[in-house]
């Protein structure tokens, strides 16, 4: 037996496995630690490495908690970047409802009911800038269609998004757009799992309508809301791209979010370690969040057991 | 079947239904549908106000020739497929194999790396940012296709093994341990036993990285400069600055930045869904 043959076994884990988590390391696990380590220091992104006539880093100066303190206590606009975060939070949770009583209504079996499907689900796939052109379209003030639709039910037009205290709604529901698309495929194929039994077991009991929908169908439907609170949330925190697209972060920085804010502050304002130590934070509440979400999921299935 | 099936209403009741998918489609599509009649409209239609009606002169031809005149939607579109395609491949070749070794391979590490992967699907892109950009810069691969492609692998490849290990463990051991019993290596059991296998489940995660990819706006914006590499979707939203009320142009290249996906999507689309409500049914 050569060598090989003997040891395949045991060295054949590290063969198949060495470039998918060799550039997972260098590319995300990585760049988290020297994210976290660039957010305690000062630098303007040039040259990071560049050292003085003795040998101290001159670029890239060590601050401690300077610019944590900074964000807390002076910038205002971190403040509406979280705000404006628990907004996004908070809102794109629509998309569940609404994704589940779509599902609902398409759940049924006629001649080219697949096609209808399938047009349904298809923002979904269209990407954020179509989408944020399409709906800054749609709310402009002078030919908008929402303009007519105001119109119609005899309101003014007003420009949505260059309001500071409409603008972030403008674009949470633009993002409901591929977001209800979303959460509707998940419910449809959850819909398909659904126990038949169970169905007609509650339809001799008398139960229809809501109560049926409450108390049979809803519950066996976890799984899939599962996926969709998850998926939905983190993508609310991960709201860059319509942001980008519809209003750059304005009118005055009404409409930015911790990721834009973050961007704009490293690559336009050429503060790195300040934009990190934003980075930071974001990441912060992205984890407590997944932290909780699967700590309640665990407890709720240990009591269930 | 939940709800009660239509066929056991009445006629009308039939009727009615079919009439609101209609009615309901229609609205919901009304935004995409506004873009494609954009998109053919003449410039004269849209400065006389013509913004939601049916377009007085079809200008299909012209306009989407004008995009593609200057020669820079078409640089995009092709950057967007030299990027796409290549990350697609490689994600699919490098998970299959870290899947695999995750789901049949026992070994000290296995349970942290799978957690690891997983974990990976939740990192914000934003603190990734700085690092990643300066990883690629230190590399010689910023601005090139390389960097894009490369760094899409590297993180689409935390949700891909997580799918694969996932659906290989579901597979039968024992075709594993007879392979091994009859001297094959591993290599071959990953190649002629798992590869064909997975084939599904590598359909529909292609599908869903192509769509991924393609409509990535955040790491083009930080990984690509000028218009060499830019793919669509970046490149797009910088045309939009420059056709300003052309509205007829951005619309014909929002339809062409969108296609491919959706051509994908209606292709392919039962793997698609298969892709994307992976766990929605068992949990």
């Amino acid at each position: 037996m050569t060598f090989w043959e003997r040891n395949q076994l045991k060295l054949a884990p590290f063969l198949f496995l060495s470039p998918a988590v060799g550039l997972f390391l260098l590319f995300v696990i990585y760049p988290i630690a020297d994210s976290i380590w660039v957010s305690f220091h000062e630098w303007s992104g040039v040259n990071r490495y560049a050292v003085d006539d003795e040998g101290n880093l001159k670029n890239f100066k060590w601050v401690g908690l300077d610019n944590y303190i900074y964000l807390f206590t002076n910038d205002d606009e971190f403040y509406v970047s979280v705000f404006n975060n628990i907004k996004w939070f908070f809102f794109s949770l629509i998309a569940i409802p609404f994704g589940i009583l779509l599902a609902l209504f398409l759940n049924q079996q006629i001649l080219g009911i697949r096609w209808v499907k399938s047009f349904f689900y298809f923002p979904f796939v269209i990407n954020a800038v179509v989408i944020g052109i399409v709906f800054t379209w749609f709310y402009n003030p002078k030919y908008g269609s929402l303009t007519y639709l105001l119109g119609f039910f005899g309101m003014e037009p007003f420009p949505i998004l260059s309001d500071e205290n409409y603008a972030t709604y403008g674009i949470i529901v633009a993002s409901l757009f591929p977001g209800i698309a979303y959460t509707m495929i998940i419910y449809i194929t959850g819909l398909t799992a659904v126990s038949k039994d169970m169905i007609e077991a509650g339809r001799i009991d008398g139960a229809s309508g809501f109560t049926m929908f409450w108390n049979i169908i809803l519950p066996q439907l976890r799984p899939a809301t599962l996926i969709a609170v998850v998926v939905t949330i983190v993508g609310a925190l991960r709201s860059f791209d319509l942001i980008a697209v519809m209003t750059g972060g304005g009118p005055w920085g009404s409409t930015n979010v911790l990721a834009y804010k973050m961007y704009e502050d490293s690559l336009f304002n050429f503060r790195m370690g300040y934009g990190a130590s934003t980075a930071v934070i974001l990441f912060i509440l992205m984890d407590i969040y997944i932290a909780w979400f699967l700590y309640r999921l665990f407890k709720r299935e240990s009591t269930e057991k | 079947m939940f709800p009660t099936p239509i066929q056991k209403y009445s006629i009308p009741v039939n009727i009615l239904y079919r009439v609101a998918l209609i009615v309901t489609l229609f609205i919901w599509l009304m935004p995409l549908i506004a873009v494609m009649l954009t998109s053919i409209r003449t410039y004269d239609d849209i400065l006389a106000g013509n913004y939601w009606g049916w377009p007085k002169d079809i200008a299909a031809i012209e306009n989407y020739a004008a995009i593609f005149e200057d020669g820079r939607m078409a640089r995009y579109f092709l950057n967007s497929m030299i990027i796409t395609l290549p990350t697609v491949f490689g994600t699919l070749l490098l998970s299959s194999m870290a899947g695999f070794s995750l789901a049949m391979h026992r070994f000290k590490l296995n349970i942290l790396l799978f957690c690891m992967f997983i974990a990976g699907n939740f990192v914000p892109f934003q603190i990734l940012m700085i690092p990643v950009r300066g990883l690629t810069v230190d590399l010689g691969i910023y601005n090139t296709y390389y960097g894009l492609i490369i760094f899409h692998i590297a993180f689409q490849t935390g949700f891909c093994t997580f799918f694969l290990r996932n659906f290989i463990k579901e597979l039968p051991f024992e075709l594993i341990e007879a392979a091994r019993a009859d001297g094959a290596t591993e290599w071959m059991i990953y190649r002629k036993i798992i590869l064909p296998l997975i084939v599904p489940a590598l359909a529909a995660l292609g599908v869903l990285e192509f769509t991924f990819i393609w409509n990535d706006y955040f790491w083009a914006l930080i990984l690509s400069q000028g218009d060499g590499v830019k793919p669509v979707t970046v490149g797009l939203d910088n045309m939009r600055g420059q056709w300003v009320a052309n509205y007829n142009l951005i619309s014909a290249g929002s339809v062409i930045a969108a296609l491919p996906p959706v051509i994908m999507f209606f292709l392919m689309q039962r793997h698609f869904i298969n892709g994307l409500t992976f766990g929605a049914v068992k949990g």
